[in-house]
């Protein structure tokens, strides 16, 4: 029988101080969103905090309503009202916990290379934008929809793309990461996803305001 | 609401029902009787909870369209909107009636069982036009029905005659003298618009709940969650708990005995929190004084059971992932979070829901009385089968609980099981 060997991931153990408080509230995601929302060991768990509170209120919405698919989630936050949704939300949104040190790059060299091209410049000649052009110079998001790119691990950023090429995720229309993930090939998703993977976070992770910059593709989810 | 007034509001409805029909033919509306009526059908179809079943997540209401996994393939709930080629809008009163009370639709076909008629028949004559009175007001909408997809021989509705002598009495609440109005309007409630047996009874091979079998608990088909017997203690009895503790679990989610989660929740979410407190206190008077089964299991005490390996994982585990919340003595912080010490859910002879908990974590549902619940988190990413297996037991057999333990097999049944 396995013992129970590994050191417990710090992150995933419940923690918190008064009873009457949104941290103990939230108890429910921390074994894979951490503590503070910073993520966990695993390598697939997206981190939240500091992503724009608008974004995490949209993705809890659309997995009570099931138009957002992962079953643990769907299950979990089913009967929870908009309001309370929002609060969530909004807490984690404020959350300001170190980053989780950048992941190893699983690709080789011109391989990131490629990605960090598409990532910074784009490609006009697919009518792909720069991941920069949305997102924030810092790529840490915009105010109120767009989230950060940095944080995540290549799994989950892959599989995002995926989905949103499949049309398996969609966001409020205009879906404008359906039109750009359209427009990916395996390969770009697999160079952007792991050089996004590889990067430090910014000294100043907040998010931009928003519309600080005009976007170059009309997006459903800043209306 | 008592049974008397209840009976008194009843006749009402049913007259403002005639007046309705005939000052609309008349061309005046008495706007504030068709009110009353509305609002009484909204409230009922919120205690019959239509719009679980006839509600896609996300979708229209009462468009319908919901797939019903059922252990004879899949039933396709259809649309009680009052749209008049796709929906209920040509039916009269009495076609709904017919419905509800006979499980036979307006054609005359007969209804499958998973359309819960055989406790909807007893619900009164007044209530069932208020209901028809309320969808009828509400937003009709253009969605044809899907066929249903049954293996055969389950697709052949002659069978259905079958199931209905078996399974079908067909009547209204019959109050019982010897019991209080208040008892009565709880049986009524229970016993109709809530179908509490639906889940609450085993169902058989044919699909039936047994009658002489109400109330004692079942696995609910297809959804791998065990629905407790509502008449042993040693299970979701409530005999020994305080009428506000019942009440507390129905309408808020939470109390200080137990929490509700998965398809309970839904329950609660969609339908009780919204039942008033004179009904849900009537319910609860009604749910304590169910016959109860209290026999204890003879012979060993379970602890014994259990390898002292096992329990010291299960013991470590529980320290390091769960007494945070629940406390070394299992006490909790109830209503927040529940107690697993004395708490019969945890127990029971099922470890179907405990194990479930574990993999999967919960959130109470959100409700009037508890719109911001705390939550429990998934273990399956952190523990193994035999970790799983070893807290589950753990909690079973501590602190003058009297389960039995659970092997890693049993935990990983449930992981491989759909979360849908």
């Amino acid at each position: 029988m396995a013992p129970l060997c590994a050191p417990a991931d710090e992150a995933a153990i419940a923690a918190f101080k008064t009873m009457d408080s949104m941290e103990a509230r939230v108890q429910a995601c921390t074994t894979c969103h951490g503590q503070r929302g910073q993520g966990t060991d695993n390598a697939y768990f997206p981190r939240l905090a500091g992503k724009p509170a608008g974004y995490l209120y949209n993705q809890l919405l659309s997995f009570r309503d099931g138009t957002r698919k992962y079953a643990p989630m769907n299950y979990l936050v089913a009967y929870l009202p908009d309001e309370y949704l929002k609060e969530m939300a909004d807490h984690f949104s404020k959350e300001r916990p170190d980053f989780m040190p950048p992941t190893a790059p699983t690709r080789p060299p011109a391989a990131l290379e490629r990605g960090a091209k598409l990532v910074l410049g784009g490609d006009p000649s697919r009518q792909i934008p720069a991941c920069v052009a949305c997102h924030g110079a810092t790529l840490m998001g915009m105010e109120p929809g767009i989230p950060a790119l940095i944080g995540l691990r290549s799994n989950y950023l892959a599989a995002q793309l995926s989905r949103w090429r499949s049309k398996e995720r969609r966001a409020a229309t205009p879906d404008c990461m359906q039109r750009v993930a359209s427009r990916l090939t395996d390969g770009d998703i697999a160079n952007v996803s792991a050089w996004l993977a590889s990067r430090p976070a910014p000294a100043d992770p907040t998010p931009i305001a928003p519309n600080a910059v005009r976007l170059p593709i009309a997006c459903g989810s800043q209306s | 609401m008592s049974l008397v007034s209840g009976s008194s509001a009843w006749r009402t409805v049913h007259q403002t029902t005639i007046l309705l029909a005939a000052s609309t033919l008349a061309g005046l509306a008495p706007a504030q009787s068709t009110t009353d009526i509305l609002k009484k059908g909204e409230y009922l179809a919120r205690a019959g909870d239509c719009v679980a079943c006839h509600t896609v997540s996300g979708g229209k209401q009462f468009a319908g369209g919901r797939a019903m996994p059922t252990p004879f393939g899949n039933l396709y709930v259809p649309n009680i909107t009052p749209d008049d080629t796709t929906g209920i809008g040509r039916w009269s009163s009495d076609d709904f009636y017919k419905t509800m009370h006979q499980g036979r639709s307006r054609d005359g076909s007969l209804l499958y069982p998973a359309m819960p008629f055989a406790a909807y028949t007893k619900v009164t004559r007044a209530d069932s036009d208020a209901i028809y009175a309320y969808l009828m007001s509400t937003p009709p909408v253009r969605q044809s029905n899907r066929a249903h997809e049954l293996r055969f021989p389950y697709n052949k509705r002659q069978l259905l005659l079958g199931w209905r002598a078996l399974y079908f009495t067909e009547g209204e609440y019959q109050s019982d003298v010897k019991q209080t109005l208040e008892w009565n309007r709880g049986a009524y409630l229970v016993q109709g618009l809530g179908h509490c047996s639906m889940c609450h009874t085993a169902i058989n091979a044919l699909g039936g709940s047994s009658e002489s079998k109400k109330f004692q608990g079942g696995m609910i088909p297809n959804q791998n969650w065990y629905a407790p017997s509502l008449t042993s203690n040693r299970e979701a009895g409530l005999g020994d708990w305080k009428i506000e503790d019942i009440m507390s679990l129905l309408q808020a989610g939470v109390s200080h005995r137990g929490t509700v989660y998965g398809p309970m929740a839904e329950v609660v979410y969609n339908s009780l929190q919204y039942v008033s407190d004179e009904d849900i206190r009537a319910m609860a008077v009604y749910l304590k004084a169910l016959p109860s089964d209290n026999r204890r299991v003879e012979g060993p005490d379970p602890a014994q059971l259990v390898q002292p390996r096992v329990l010291e994982l299960g013991r470590k585990v529980y320290a390091v992932q769960c007494a945070m919340c629940h406390g070394v003595e299992g006490k909790g912080t109830p209503p927040a979070f529940p107690p697993l010490a004395n708490n019969q859910s945890i127990a029971m002879d099922s470890p179907v829901n405990s194990i479930r908990m574990v993999l999967n974590g919960g959130y109470p549902p959100g409700t009037r009385k508890n719109p911001r619940p705390h939550g429990m988190p998934p273990f399956a990413q952190l523990l193994s089968d035999a970790e799983v297996a070893a807290v589950v037991t753990y909690i079973r057999v501590s602190w003058d609980n009297h389960g039995l333990p659970v092997t890693p097999k049993q935990a990983n049944a449930i992981r491989s099981a759909t979360l849908d």
